[in-house]
C-alpha cells in the first residue's frame, strides 16, 4: 500500500480490497452495468459476521483488542470452474454477491474489461474522496506567524 | 489456493443448519448416551459427516483445532481452513481435536482444564467405526437410571478421564451422520 | 431468592405499544430517518459504535432511533447484535501512523511535520448557541486547500529517537479477549486497553479528570490527538493472503508524562495511550490518561490508592452496559426479598418492644 491508502488492483489481494471497501450500491451498480450476470453456484452463502480489529498500544507496541466491525463474506464458483471469494465491509449480501463475481471474473478472460469498467471507477472515485478530505483537512492547517516584538526595535 | 473440494461441502443455509446441529450437539451431552442424526456438511474423508457438522458448528478462528493421526491430511487441513477458519495445532493447544481413538490417545496431553475454569479443557471429536446403544453402561447426570453405548476401545482412559471430575475432557463419538456424545461426567461400567 | 411469577402480560404490550407511540413523538413532525441519524448525529453514532465496541455507523444509528436517543441503551442494543455475528478472524494491527488525518494536533511541540491540523472542532468556537441553526438553510462547502492525501508520522516518534521516552514493549503470545474470556486480575496491558476501549466515556472522562486533580496525579502533556481513516487489513485463511477490508475512523491520543525514573529505568518521558472507534476525542484523551495511571506497577511508580490506578476497580465498573444491567435490575420486582426483609423488621421491632416491657417491669 503506498502513503496516500491506496493498493495497487493489480493484484488479488488489491482488487479484492477495492470491492470491500467500495459503498456497496456503487459496486452493485458497476457490475450490474457489464452486462447479464454470468451464471454461477454458491461454495459459501453470503455470511454476516464482524471482524475483531488489533491496534497496538502506544501505536507500536503490544496488540491489543480495539472493537469489532461487520463484514460479509461469500465464495461462489462459475460454471467454467472459476471460484471468486467476496469479502465485503459491513452488511450488504448483495454487494458481497458483486465483489465475488469480480473476483471470479478478474480471474477469466474478461479481467480486462472488468477491470474498465467496475476497478478503475471505483479506484478514481476513492481517490477522489480521499483528496476531497484532505484538501478540507489542509485548510485547517495552522500557519503559525512571530508577531514583530516591541523590544527588538 | 485451496482446491474445489475444499470450498464445497459446507452448509448451505449457515444459520439454520448450525442452529439445528447446535441442538443436536447440546442434547448428545444432556443426555449421555443417546445417538442422534445430524446433516448438513459434506467434508473430505476420513472425516465423516457428523464430525464435518461438530466442526462446522462449533469450531471458528478462536477454537484452535487439533486433526490426529490420518485426519490430519491436506484435504481435511483445506476444508476447515475454508469452513470454520480454526488454526490448526498440536494437541496440547487444542479447544478441539478429531481423529480416530488410537490418534486421539492418550488424553492427558489435552487442556483439562484448571479448578478455577473446568470449561477451559478440550473437546474431542472421536471417530468411531460403530456406533450403538450397547456395550458399556453408562450412569450419571442426564441418564435417568441406566444406559449403553459402544465405546471405543480400550475404555479404561474414559474411566480415568471421568475419575478426573470436574476437571478432564468430553467427547463426541461420531460415525456416518450420528453421533453421541460422553461428558466427564458421566460414569462407565 | 428468585421466584418466577406470572401476570402483567397485558401491561406490558400495552407499555411496548406507548413507547413505540412516545418514540416516534408528535406525528405532525417529520419522522427521523436512521440515514439523517447516521449523517448528523455522527458524534452519537460514533460514541455508540466505541462502547457498544462494533463499527457499524448504519446499526448505531438504528438503536439511537430505537432507543429514542438514549445512548447507553442504544450501546446495549448494538452490544445485543454483536453476539449473534459470527467472527471471522482478527485484523492485522492498524497502522495509526498510516492513518488519513482529518485532525492532528500535539501540545508538547509547535512545529512538526504535518502541521497542525485543525479539523472539524467545536475547539475554538464560542461555545454560543446558533439560533442559525434553528431555521434550515445550506451550509457554505468547507474552505479547501490543495493537498494530496498522505501519512503524517507520530509526534511522539520524535522523542523516541532521542530515547527520551519510554519505548513500548512488542508483545508476544495469543491476544487476550475481554469478550471472549472473563477479566482476569492482574490485566495486563492489552486487557485493560480493550476494555477501556469499550468503556463508558462519562466513567473515564471523570476518573481522568479525578488524575488531573491530584488523585494519582500523572503531569500529561498531549503529545499528540489524531483523527482519521485507517485501513483494516484480514488476513483470509482460504487464500493465503491479507485484504484491506474496510475503512474505519480511529481517534488515537499518546501522551507524554514526566517520569523521573526509577531503580531501573533512567528519568525518562512515559506515555499513556488511548485508541477509540469514531471521533471520540474526549473518550481518546479520557482513556489515555486512565491508561498511564494504571501503569503505575510496572514503572514502578507507588499506589497512591487513587481510584484511576486501582485496576480492579477500573476495569470492573466502566463498562456501562455491565453497570446498567446491574444497577436496572434492582427496580424490576424482587417482591418476595423484600417482604422477608419486611418480616424480619417487623420481628426485629417486636422483640425490642418485649424486651422494653420486659424490663420496664423488672
Amino acid at each position: 500500500m503506498d502513503g496516500s491508502g491506496q493498493m495497487a488492483v493489480a493484484e488479488r489481494p488489491g482488487w479484492m480490497g477495492l470491492c470491500a471497501r467500495a459503498p456497496g450500491a456503487r459496486l452493485m451498480e458497476l457490475v450490474g452495468a457489464l452486462g447479464p450476470r454470468p451464471a454461477f453456484a454458491w461454495l459459501r452463502v453470503p455470511e454476516i459476521g464482524s471482524v475483531m480489529i488489533r491496534g497496538r498500544a502506544g501505536g507500536t507496541g503490544a496488540a491489543f483488542h480495539l472493537g469489532e466491525m461487520t463484514a460479509t463474506r461469500g465464495a461462489l464458483r462459475l460454471s467454467c470452474g472459476t471460484v471468486g471469494h467476496g469479502w465485503v465491509q459491513g452488511r450488504d449480501k448483495a454487494a458481497c454477491e458483486a465483489a465475488a463475481l469480480v473476483d471470479a471474473l478478474m480471474q477469466t478472460g474478461a479481467a480486462a474489461r472488468v477491470r474498465a469498467a467496475v476497478l478503475e471507477p471505483l479506484e478514481r472515485e476513492a481517490l477522489a474522496q480521499r483528496r476531497a478530505r484532505a484538501a478540507k483537512a489542509a485548510a485547517t492547517r495552522v500557519e503559525f506567524f512571530t508577531l514583530v516584538r516591541g523590544e527588538d526595535q | 489456493m485451496t482446491g474445489l473440494d475444499a470450498l464445497s461441502g459446507g452448509f448451505a443455509t449457515p444459520a439454520l443448519d448450525s442452529a439445528r446441529a447446535f441442538r443436536a450437539a447440546m442434547e448428545a451431552l444432556a443426555r449421555p448416551g443417546t445417538i442422534r442424526e445430524v446433516a448438513g456438511a459434506a467434508p473430505p474423508g476420513p472425516l465423516s459427516p457428523a464430525a464435518g457438522v461438530l466442526i462446522l458448528t462449533l469450531c471458528d478462528p478462536s477454537t484452535p483445532l487439533h486433526l490426529a493421526g490420518g485426519w490430519d491430511v491436506p484435504a481435511v487441513r483445506d476444508w476447515v481452513a475454508f469452513h470454520a477458519g480454526a488454526p490448526l495445532v498440536a494437541a496440547e493447544r487444542a479447544a478441539f481435536a478429531v481423529g480416530d481413538w488410537a490418534a486421539l490417545r492418550p488424553l492427558g496431553r489435552f487442556a483439562q482444564g484448571t479448578p478455577d475454569y473446568p470449561d477451559r479443557s478440550a473437546t474431542l471429536i472421536v471417530e468411531v467405526p460403530r456406533l450403538a446403544a450397547d456395550g458399556a453402561r453408562l450412569t450419571g447426570p442426564g441418564i435417568r437410571g441406566e444406559t449403553w453405548l459402544s465405546l471405543p476401545a480400550p475404555v479404561e482412559p474414559l474411566v480415568a478421564n471421568a475419575a478426573r471430575f470436574p476437571l478432564g475432557v468430553d467427547l463426541f463419538l461420531t460415525h456416518g451422520h450420528r453421533l453421541a456424545a460422553l461428558p466427564r461426567s458421566t460414569r462407565i461400567g | 431468592m428468585y421466584v418466577a411469577v406470572k401476570g402483567g402480560e397485558a401491561a406490558i404490550d400495552a407499555a411496548h405499544g406507548w413507547l413505540a407511540e412516545e418514540r416516534r413523538g408528535d406525528a405532525r413532525v417529520p419522522e427521523l430517518t436512521v440515514a439523517q441519524i447516521r449523517e448528523q448525529m455522527t458524534l452519537a453514532v460514533d460514541r455508540v459504535m466505541a462502547e457498544g465496541s462494533l463499527w457499524d455507523p448504519d446499526l448505531a444509528a438504528l438503536a439511537i432511533k430505537q432507543a429514542r436517543g438514549d445512548l447507553i441503551e442504544a450501546v446495549f442494543l448494538l452490544r445485543a447484535y454483536r453476539t449473534t455475528l459470527p467472527r471471522f478472524g482478527a485484523s492485522v494491527p492498524v497502522d495509526t501512523g498510516a492513518m488519513l488525518c482529518d485532525r492532528r494536533v500535539s501540545a508538547t511541540f509547535k512545529d512538526l511535520p504535518g502541521g497542525q491540523v485543525l479539523g472539524p472542532t467545536f475547539d475554538y468556537t464560542h461555545r454560543l448557541l446558533d439560533f442559525a441553526l434553528m431555521a434550515e438553510g445550506e451550509v457554505p462547502p468547507a474552505r479547501e486547500r490543495t493537498a494530496e492525501p498522505g501519512p503524517v508520522p507520530h509526534v511522539v516518534a520524535v522523542l523516541d529517537r532521542e530515547g527520551l521516552i519510554q519505548r513500548e514493549a512488542e508483545g508476544e503470545g495469543p491476544v487476550p479477549d475481554l469478550t471472549r474470556e472473563p477479566l482476569e486480575l492482574p490485566a495486563d496491558r492489552a486487557l485493560r486497553l480493550q476494555a477501556l476501549a469499550r468503556g463508558d466515556e462519562g466513567f473515564l472522562l471523570g476518573l481522568a479528570y479525578s488524575t488531573q486533580r491530584g488523585y494519582g496525579r500523572t503531569h500529561a502533556f498531549v503529545g499528540e490527538l489524531r483523527t482519521g481513516t485507517v485501513t483494516v487489513e484480514v488476513e483470509v485463511p482460504e487464500l493465503g493472503f491479507a485484504i484491506a477490508l474496510g475503512e474505519v475512523v480511529l481517534t488515537e491520543c499518546e501522551t507524554v508524562n514526566q517520569f523521573a525514573g526509577s531503580r531501573t529505568e533512567p528519568p525518562q518521558f512515559t506515555r499513556g495511550y488511548g485508541l477509540t472507534l469514531g471521533r471520540t476525542e474526549r473518550k481518546a484523551l479520557a482513556m489515555s490518561l486512565v491508561d498511564r495511571a494504571l501503569r503505575w506497577r510496572e514503572l514502578g511508580e507507588d499506589f497512591v490508592g487513587a481510584p484511576a490506578q486501582d485496576e480492579e476497580f477500573v476495569l470492573s465498573h466502566c463498562d456501562n452496559v455491565q453497570a446498567t444491567g446491574f444497577l436496572e435490575h434492582i427496580k424490576l420486582p424482587h417482591y418476595v426479598d423484600f417482604q422477608s426483609e419486611l418480616e424480619l423488621v417487623r420481628r426485629l421491632r417486636r422483640e425490642a418492644a418485649e424486651g422494653a416491657t420486659r424490663e420496664a417491669a423488672e
